[in-house]
């Protein structure tokens, strides 16, 4: 099983990202399950949304404690709240970022992998929110489908295509783009 | 959009699949105010509505109360009737819970388990519907998505064969904001399982009938035995119909479910999604070899009691998980056992409580309660689990 943990800020999409992906995973075949923080968001807040996915059916109904893999779709987070907490050693760090993966030495200090992708300029090119309040999260997911390799981006896309209530199009070339932009820094490579 | 008719897979949310059994099942008339959180039913259902997926009448009201009271008038005409609600809804529309039961209605509706305030919670626990246990309806609690949208179509068809409404209740957030994968079944295979409700008698101004009059005390107390003795035969009709369902679709629950209880010396009784969790500890001791095993509680009312004897029969002891407490006494599934092996076997029931107001059951703390019951001999009537003190 492979737990994963996006953060996001409310209103940003973290939940709509997580169900997504869970939709992806479940067309190639997987069970999944995904869901939010439980109980009450507000606009702007911090919030987290989750997913697990297996290759046989999930009976865990509790929390995600510790992650396999965590998703920052807002980049301001890193230095607000502790999105490390409680992740695998080895796990993958997807940021939202027109940074470097090797700036977040913390992280890869830390025994993480660390993927960044410029997902707001790639929304604001796609006309996907507003330059000041992009949505980003379809485009993350292309990130995520690169650098975890994990899941195929066909998939991804499909998934997107039919999980975004809007623009579907749009939200697809974004996720391509992020999948072609992304750049990461595995552990061998941070190692050598 | 329109949905299509036609069987599909999809990774939908609880709250969902409830909106899609009531589309399934063709409710005729929708009446409902918004909580959290359940406002994810009611909102796509009245979407349906809109975009013609389902010919119903979606009435917004301004409170539960009238939200029942606008479903018991429709339910008398003969109109399959549906709402959802939570917590301090239900506990609203509490008047109106004992005259859909007492007028025979077989009004259908999904309670989202959540804690009720004092303090304000949103978070799950039980406590919300098992306040309505003595109002007459039918109590059906769900473990998955699954089984929430196949109980919701499994409630109509029971509810409308003994006359009397069947509430399916499910964890809110557990499962209401959870997104699993979902069979969804085509509208021709629930058409053919679930007929049209055609009721005995109904308003209508081509044949009047007078109805919930004056009861005097000369005719009243047979109407509440009409009750008990439809609750008794609902207990065959639940069986019976989850019977038709597994021919119809291949997926079955039954009242009570056995997981893994060959030879198990000690039985842990458990509802809701603390039974899925549960099904992974269960897994862990089998394999490792210890005499241990699961039985899930699905009906509420009517309580299937001498299927649960025979169930128990051969078990040392039984430990009960409670996510709800009775105040003055302990849990109020591990009481309702307890009566009902009273008069008929003896056996150890260890009574704990744990998860109130959303508190997270994880594995280890399943594996405590069976440690514990396990390792002691006097049974326990209350024992608290993941309290802070």
């Amino acid at each position: 099983m492979i737990e994963i943990r996006f953060h996001g800020r409310g209103g940003q999409g973290a939940v709509v990202a997580s169900e997504i992906l869970a939709t992806a995973f479940f067309r190639e075949g997987k069970f999944v399950q995904a869901f939010p923080t439980f109980g009450v968001e507000r606009r702007g807040a911090p919030v987290a949304a989750f997913v697990r996915t297996s290759s046989v059916p999930i009976r865990l109904r509790c929390q995600i404690e510790e992650p396999d893999h965590v998703v920052v779709l807002d980049p301001t987070l890193v230095s607000a709240i502790q999105v490390t907490s409680g992740l695998k050693p080895g796990g993958w760090i997807i940021i939202n970022s027109e940074h470097d993966p090797t700036d977040f030495t913390q992280f890869l200090d830390g025994g993480w992998q660390v993927a960044c992708v410029d997902a707001s300029g790639i929304a604001v090119k796609q006309e996907l929110g507003t330059r000041t309040n992009p949505i980003v999260n379809t485009s993350v997911l292309g990130a995520f489908a690169r650098a975890t390799g994990l899941l195929q981006l066909e998939s991804v896309l499909e998934a997107v295509r039919k999980g975004v209530p809007v623009r579907a199009e749009a939200n697809v070339r974004a996720a391509r783009a992020a999948f072609e932009a992304v750049r990461y820094s595995t552990l061998e490579e941070v190692q050598s | 959009m329109i949905v299509t008719t036609e069987e599909t897979r999809e990774v939908i949310t609880g709250n969902h699949a409830v909106s899609h059994g009531a589309r399934l099942a063709r409710a005729q008339v929708i009446s409902a105010y918004p909580i959290t959180p359940q406002t994810q039913v009611v909102e796509l259902l009245s979407s349906f509505c809109e975009d013609g997926s389902l010919d119903a009448k979606f009435i917004q009201v301004e409170s539960e109360h009238s939200a029942m009271a606008a479903l018991v008038g429709a339910s008398s005409v003969g109109a399959r009737c549906f709402t959802a609600t939570s917590a301090h809804g239900l506990a609203l529309m509490h008047e109106m819970l004992h005259w859909a039961a007492g007028a025979r209605l077989p009004i259908v509706m999904a309670n989202i388990n959540r804690a009720m305030g004092a303090p304000w919670s949103v978070w799950t626990d039980q406590n919300d519907s098992l306040s309505q246990r003595d109002t007459g309806w039918m109590q059906i609690y769900c473990e998955s998505n699954q089984e929430v949208l196949d109980t919701v179509i499994q409630a109509y068809k029971t509810a409308e064969r003994v006359a009397l409404p069947a509430m399916l209740v499910l964890d809110a957030f557990v499962l209401s904001h959870t997104a699993e994968p979902v069979e969804i079944p085509s509208q021709e295979a629930v058409d053919d399982f679930l007929p049209p409700y055609e009721p005995d008698l109904r308003l209508s101004t081509e044949d009047p009938h007078s109805f919930s009059g004056l009861a005097t005390p000369d005719t009243y107390m047979e109407f509440r035995y009409g009750i008990q003795k439809s609750m008794e035969r609902a207990l065959e009709e639940f069986q019976r119909v989850d019977d038709e369902f597994y021919e119809a679709f291949g997926r079955r629950y039954g009242l009570i479910e056995q997981y893994r209880t060959d030879g198990a010396e000690l039985l842990l009784v458990t509802s809701s999604t603390i039974t899925s969790t549960a099904r992974v500890v269960i897994d862990e001791l089998r394999d490792s070899g210890r005499h241990v095993g699961l039985l899930k509680i699905r009906l509420f009312r009517p309580f299937p009691g001498e299927l649960l004897r025979s169930l128990v029969a051969n078990a040392k002891k039984l430990a009960v998980i409670d996510r709800n407490i009775g105040f003055g006494v302990g849990g109020i599934f591990a009481q309702e056992i307890r009566a009902a092996l009273y008069n008929h076997i003896q056996i150890p029931v260890f009574g704990f409580v744990a998860g109130l107001g959303g508190r997270d059951v994880r594995p280890s703390l399943i594996r405590e309660v069976i440690e514990y019951a396990e390792t002691h001999e006097e049974p326990e009537d209350l024992i608290w689990k993941g309290v802070k003190l």
